[in-house]
């Protein structure tokens, strides 16, 4: 859980908000000549990223407008908010260091780790 | 392996204060080559290996695992069984998994301490009633035991419930699958560890994969965190974390990966004799051999890797217990944990080829994949094994995001996604 600070109403509870999924997905242009895969691209597939990740959320209990998130999907850490229409601004964060970026003891949650990610055995 | 457990050899540990036995898998060191490498030691990445070795003769193969086997969602979820889904495609794999569970602890000489003790599936109102009485006439065609009880019955079968109709959502009735129930995950873990590790299969803790090597569209090894591995095919059972390992290979995948949160309270008198779920209500609880009961509700909405959750989906789910079961309101809890569950748009897993020749992927099974457990790796080991997928996998190709070929079962899932 964690506090979301919307760009129109300031910092609130996370459960005030809806999760509207990856941001910057932008629907296809030339609609007509897809092809199957293309949509599939479009409709489905997702990056689902580790680390740095781009949302959109919507202050759904609130003033029900949509703006844009980015937050480190490993550490819930939010790093920047965002309007729509908006790029994402470049925040540095920590990046897992392998691709899960786990400790081979312990769990992906902070709070329980034994070993810090990366730290030899 | 060690020797065949039984009751002579308890007896005989017994009376020598239990200080022969032997440990259940070797630690092995990594091999240079291999003729498949599943990543993932969990349920469904050992079961895999366990298939593959029984059924298809591949016992140069190694399962690698990251932390420890069982640690992910095979350690984490609520342990229950049951198959009565709604299409075809996974009434097939579903079933054809509970067929296996229940012969699986003599299969694998292990105490997976299978409880076939019943799954209730709450209505609440006319629209979800209509549904699930649907649901079990479908089910009744696959050949899934399923039936429909009125709220009297319910009561009948699971006393504690409140079947009270001034509740803001009261219990009108619910379907049963007789067959479901719950067993034990780590026994199952270690038991299908211990018989694959038997047939010569290595298992490889605390080994993470951090590439993939291919040439020319082929799977040739890859890398890990303790060295490289040269191999043909390449097994991803990796549940919460399967994108970081289809990114290796430019795969893309449907993927989302989510909080799921559990927990448990403290041990109580046996009181609850089955597994109860509710969509609307929106919680599911059963009580472990130890006496606390399990508990289990939605997955928290948006994309994390944490293996914690948010507090007010734990409120939300007592919320709904305190509902169905006012007697618990002075229960307290011990533990919550939250595990990584890779959900798919359709509700429904991928269990399939890829363009990479000999990257085979099994991941997508969202908040339900325990139940599944051989029955996945019975039809997965079958695609790694020849390259095809059988009747049962098929239908769970990657392709069908792009066919539009859909196994849609929201409903069936029983958990919100």
């Amino acid at each position: 859980m964690f506090l979301i600070e919307c760009p129109w109403c300031g910092e609130r509870d996370m459960s005030e908000f809806h999760c509207g999924g990856e941001a910057h997905i932008a629907r296809p242009d030339q609609s007509e000549s897809m092809t199957d895969e293309e949509w599939a691209q479009f409709v489905f597939m997702r990056k689902n990223s580790k680390g740095r990740y781009a949302e959109r959320w919507n202050h759904a209990a609130g003033c029900r407008r949509w703006f844009n998130l980015l937050r480190n999907t490993a550490t819930d850490q939010i790093l920047a908010v965002y309007r729509m229409g908006e790029t994402a601004p470049s925040v540095a964060t920590d990046e897992p260091v392998t691709p899960s970026g786990e400790a081979p003891i312990g769990s992906g949650n902070d709070a329980v780790k034994l070993m810090k990610p990366g730290e030899a055995l | 392996m060690s020797s065949k457990y039984n009751v002579f050899n308890l007896l005989r540990e017994g009376l020598q204060g239990h200080t022969g036995w032997q440990a259940q898998w070797r630690e092995p060191k990594l091999k240079p080559a291999y003729d498949a490498v599943i990543i993932g030691g969990g349920g469904h990445g050992l079961a895999t290996a366990y298939y593959l070795a029984k059924n298809h003769g591949m016992t140069n193969i190694a399962v690698l695992e990251k932390g420890w086997i069982g640690g992910g969602n095979s350690g984490r979820n609520t342990t229950i069984i049951r198959s009565n889904y709604l299409y075809d495609a996974s009434a097939a794999i579903y079933n054809h998994a509970l067929d296996l569970w229940t012969t699986l602890g003599r299969d694998l000489n292990y105490n997976i301490m299978m409880s076939h003790r019943g799954v209730l599936n709450l209505a609440h109102d006319e629209g979800e009633a209509r549904t699930l009485k649907r649901r079990v006439e479908a089910n009744r065609l696959n050949g899934v035991d399923s039936e429909w009880l009125d709220a009297k019955q319910v009561k009948e079968f699971c006393p504690p419930i409140s079947i009270d109709v001034n509740m803001r959502y009261p219990v009108i009735g619910a379907t049963l699958q007789r067959s479901g129930g719950v067993n034990r995950h780590d026994a199952v873990v270690w038991g299908l560890a211990r018989a694959a590790d038997s047939m010569g299969v290595d298992i490889i803790q605390q080994c993470e994969v951090t590439g993939i090597r291919t040439e020319a569209g082929e799977v040739v090894g890859l890398e890990t965190t303790k060295g490289s591995i040269k191999t043909p095919k390449i097994a991803s059972v990796a549940a919460g974390h399967s994108t970081m390992i289809a990114d290796m290979v430019d795969v893309r995948l449907p993927i989302e990966s989510h909080p799921l949160q559990a927990l448990v309270s403290e041990p109580l008198k046996p009181l609850i004799p089955c597994v109860i779920m509710s969509n609307a209500v929106h919680v599911y609880v059963s009580q472990s051999d130890k006496g606390e009961l399990v508990i289990g509700a939605g997955i928290d909405p948006y994309v994390s890797y944490t293996q914690r959750g948010s507090f007010d989906i734990i409120e939300h789910q007592m919320a709904s217990l305190m509902e169905l079961f006012p007697i618990f309101s002075r229960l307290r809890m011990m533990r919550q944990w939250g595990g990584i569950v890779d959900v798919s748009p359709d509700a429904s897993p991928i269990i399939s080829k890829t363009k990479v020749k000999g990257f085979y992927i099994n991941a997508g099974w969202g908040t339900g994949g325990w139940k599944a457990t051989p029955g996945s790796g019975h039809a997965f080991a079958d695609l790694v094994a020849h390259d095809r997928a059988n009747a049962i996998a098929a239908p769970f190709s990657l392709e069908r995001f792009v066919t539009g070929d859909l196994v849609a079962e929201h409903g069936a899932a029983a958990v919100a996604h």
